[in-house]
């Protein structure tokens, strides 16, 4: 089977990490040899494949040999659960330099290494929250990741954030051959949360891929550093990112997104009452005043 | 003062009484400089085997370079294509540097555009940029084909050419099947060498990646020739030569020789020869692909091995006797075609003027700086005429680039004591002549700042420059010489062996003291 490279965008803090991770292990389980590259500063895309707190990072052995060019393939690229190939981009601390270019930087390292060798099914990108600059994109560029996963919930600016990277997806999409293929509802136990995403979904174009209902037994085998496939095999939260992995393996549906404007997204909102119809007479009034 | 009738350059005229006094007064009242002792007791200090250890223990810091930037590279590679105008996506300044390193090189007009992103293109991304500034590129100078490249500006935004370049063609603004090839070419990764193999790269996967069906190695009966970043005129021209007086069919593949070295007839060309599309499209039909500088073709040969399936023989830079020897015996054997006598007599006149030459060469110390194959190239000729390259510096040159000459200089006693100062600048390269002084150095017009300093601690530390090398600003038409093959290395040798004449003269020139060596006869 042909190479296929994903990439897994979504807000800051939704758990695309942690999905990303279980799901990949999933389809380690069931014999897919995967990579893993993580494309975020914070290095936390591949700890709990590899058990540790946080793995080396290609910008950050570069800087400390003095140049991308003297590092080798094995210095950055390690191994881990199920033969899970794992690899962080690295970047600077938060306020200072260029995380953008940091992932740039680290893909072109790994092409010119020949790490995207022919024996992969699976290369999974865990992207750092919306497509804040042309860097971000990197994973989604030529002859990079052509499917590209939103992980979001029922909260608002979750979906928000998904309405933004599908934006970012089509700039792309009409000059390459890279395409949205669906949405990962990593549920925050919100009212009527699968109905709004799959809501959502159908504006977008695309598909609920699947929905992972919230489980404690995620929290328990990520504080031992592990997957909940890993630690505890027979969980049912274990089953559903087995599902989560199924479908992906089988998925076929993948577009061009058409985004929706704030104002739809507003609409949707109310419509499902996350958001409260706008009352116009309280806009700029004092409390002592709407009390007056 | 200046005289109308007697109008003097800056040299003499800031040599006059009242220039002085003017100049002396500047530094005097304004200037706030140290004394004169403690600015020759620094300049001093900088001289010595302390200060070189000092020196060589920088980590964060480059002083002079001997090296330039990707994208002046992917302009050069550009130029060699016909009708082809080199765009580069991203700040204005960058190309105005680009055309003036040239200009100043080649004494000629270089035709090169930029995209002028600014800060509303460093915060939006320069899509806009590029959908205007091809359109008009293409409108305004009626090129067949623009090679993109990038700055550094447009690489830390992350710019995506591919995605760029297809929208502008989707928008309409040029046609779909006009030629647009392109290349990522980060500045501060590389040097001008890696920016040319990436550029080149990008030109052969436009025009060849698609389209391999119904062709194979060997179809067309001719080999393919890679320069890779080459000022020589006379390199491309030497090649053709030989390959025409051999009888081998052959396509040089990126030939800037006519559009940098156009004649004064009245008659500006903008664009002038190169090689052709339908040349770089049969490419892959040829027999086999001769990479005339193969430490800097390495994505080069990727793809030339990989997608036209050509294995790429394992050569040196054709400089110097032998590897100009082992360079033609492999063309022979590619194509089957015997060196024809005319090669084989031009080989023993290089033999001949080798002899003729050698009592002056022999021992005699050389530091060299420059690009990984020139110096490496350089390194092994000086070592066949009997002289010893003692300093190697290539601050382009990698861990591979040093392996291989080490094992190069190991094969020689002239070479076992030679130096390499791989990724090492200019700076490390005067302390190293100060402290460690050769006979000459070999290198671009920079070194003559060297000389200078050398001179300036007494007429015995002078180190002369002996200009070999990119770039050339300082004496001119010597872009238009040859260094590879045996032509080239008769020419590099003339220089050589006239230098050292020309110093021997200086030296012997003391009326009286030293001149019962001023001979006539050398």
């Amino acid at each position: 089977m042909a190479l296929r490279q994903c990439a897994i965008y979504g807000k800051g803090g939704i758990g695309k990490s942690t999905t990303t991770q279980n799901l990949v292990a999933a389809l380690a389980e069931s014999g897919k040899k995967v990579m893993i590259v993580g494309c975020d500063p914070k290095a936390d895309s591949t700890r709990l494949i590899l058990h540790s707190k946080a793995q080396n990072s290609v910008m950050e052995l570069a800087a400390e040999a003095g140049s991308v060019e003297d590092l080798e393939l094995e210095d950055v690229l390690s191994v881990g659960f199920g033969g899970i190939k794992c690899v962080e981009s690295g970047g600077p601390e938060p306020g200072v330099g260029c995380a953008g270019r940091g992932v740039i930087t680290a893909i072109n390292f790994l092409e010119e290494e020949g790490a995207y060798d022919d024996e992969l099914d699976f290369v999974f990108y865990d992207v750092l929250g919306d497509v804040v600059c042309g860097g971000f994109a990197m994973p989604i560029r030529e002859n990079k990741a052509q499917e590209i996963y939103i992980v979001c919930s029922g909260e608002m600016m979750a979906m928000y954030a998904a309405n933004n990277i599908a934006k970012g997806i089509v700039k792309y999409a009409n000059s390459g051959s890279v395409r949205l293929a669906g949405l990962i509802c990593n549920s925050r136990q919100t009212d009527r949360e699968d109905e709004l995403i799959e809501a959502l979904a159908r504006m977008l174009g695309t598909q609920m891929i699947h929905f992972i209902p919230r489980a404690n037994s995620v929290q328990h085998a990520e504080i031992r550093r592990m997957t909940v496939i890993e630690y505890d095999p027979t969980n049912p939260q274990a089953d559903e990112y087995r599902q989560l992995a199924n479908k992906i393996v089988n998925n076929k549906k993948f577009v061009i997104p058409t985004p929706i404007t704030m104002d739809e997204l507003e609409a949707l909102l109310m419509e499902f009452g996350i958001m409260e119809v706008e009352d116009a007479s309280i806009i700029g009034k004092k409390a002592a005043e709407i009390a007056a | 003062m200046q005289q109308v009738d007697d109008i003097k350059p800056c040299y003499p005229l800031f040599r006059q009484d009242e220039y002085k006094e003017s100049l002396g007064n500047k530094q005097d009242q304004f200037e706030e400089r140290h004394d004169a002792d403690k600015v020759q007791d620094t300049f001093t200090w900088t001289t010595t085997a302390e200060y070189r250890d000092l020196n060589f223990k920088r980590e964060a810091l480059t002083v002079n370079p001997a090296k330039a930037c990707q994208p002046l590279g992917a302009v050069l590679c550009a130029l060699g294509f016909e009708k082809t105008l080199p765009y580069v996506h991203g700040s204005q300044g960058c190309v105005a540097y680009f055309r003036t390193y040239f200009n100043r090189h080649f004494k000629e007009p270089i035709s090169c555009v930029s995209d002028s992103m600014t800060e509303d293109a460093a915060v939006f991304g320069g899509q806009k940029n590029m959908i205007d500034g091809l359109e008009n590129a293409k409108a305004l100078y009626k090129p067949d084909m623009i090679a993109v490249s990038t700055t550094c500006m447009a690489e830390v935004i992350g710019d995506d050419l591919n995605a760029f370049i297809t929208n502008t063609k989707k928008a309409g603004n040029i046609p779909d099947d006009f030629p647009t090839p392109y290349a990522h070419t980060p500045s501060f990764v590389g040097s001008h060498v890696t920016g040319w193999d990436n550029m080149f790269e990008g030109v052969m996967r436009y025009f060849t990646l698609n389209t391999m069906e119904g062709k194979e190695p060997g179809k067309n009966g001719k080999i393919n020739i890679v320069p890779g970043f080459e000022t020589y005129l006379g390199n491309y021209r030497v090649m053709h030569r030989m390959l025409d007086e051999m009888g081998v069919a052959h396509t040089m593949l990126s030939d800037p020789t006519e559009v940098l070295d156009t004649p004064a007839d009245g008659q500006f060309r903008m664009y002038a020869g190169g090689t052709t599309q339908d040349e770089v499209k049969d490419a892959p039909n040829a027999t086999n692909t001769f990479l005339l500088q193969p430490l800097q073709l390495d994505k080069t040969r990727k793809y030339v091995e990989g997608t036209w399936k050509h294995e790429v023989p394992k050569l040196n830079i054709p400089m110097g006797l032998e590897w100009t020897d082992e360079w033609l015996m492999k063309v022979s054997e590619v194509t089957g075609k015997e060196i024809p006598a005319s090669l084989v007599k031009e080989r023993g006149r290089l033999v001949d003027m080798i002899t003729d030459s050698h009592t002056w060469l022999h021992g005699k110390k050389f530091g060299l700086y420059g690009d990984p194959d020139f110096v490496m190239g350089m390194a092994k000729f000086l070592t066949e005429l009997g002289a010893e390259p003692t300093h190697i510096l290539c601050n382009n040159g990698s861990k591979k680039w040093n392996k291989a000459m080490r094992a190069v200089m190991d094969e020689t006693p002239y070479g076992k004591d030679a130096k390499l100062y791989p990724g090492a600048d200019l700076w490390h390269f005067r302390s190293l002549m100060f402290t460690e002084k050769p006979d000459f150095m070999i290198g671009n017009s920079y070194g003559k700042f060297i000389q200078r300093d050398t001179l300036h601690k007494g007429k015995e530390f002078e180190v002369p420059l002996i200009r070999i090398g990119f770039p050339i600003f300082d004496r001119h038409h010597l872009h238009r010489a040859t260094t590879l093959g045996y032509e080239g290395a008769m020419q590099v040798l003339t220089t050589l062996v006239n230098s050292v004449l020309e110093r021997l003269d200086e030296e012997t020139r003391g009326m009286g003291t030293t001149d019962y060596n001023y001979d006539l006869v050398r």
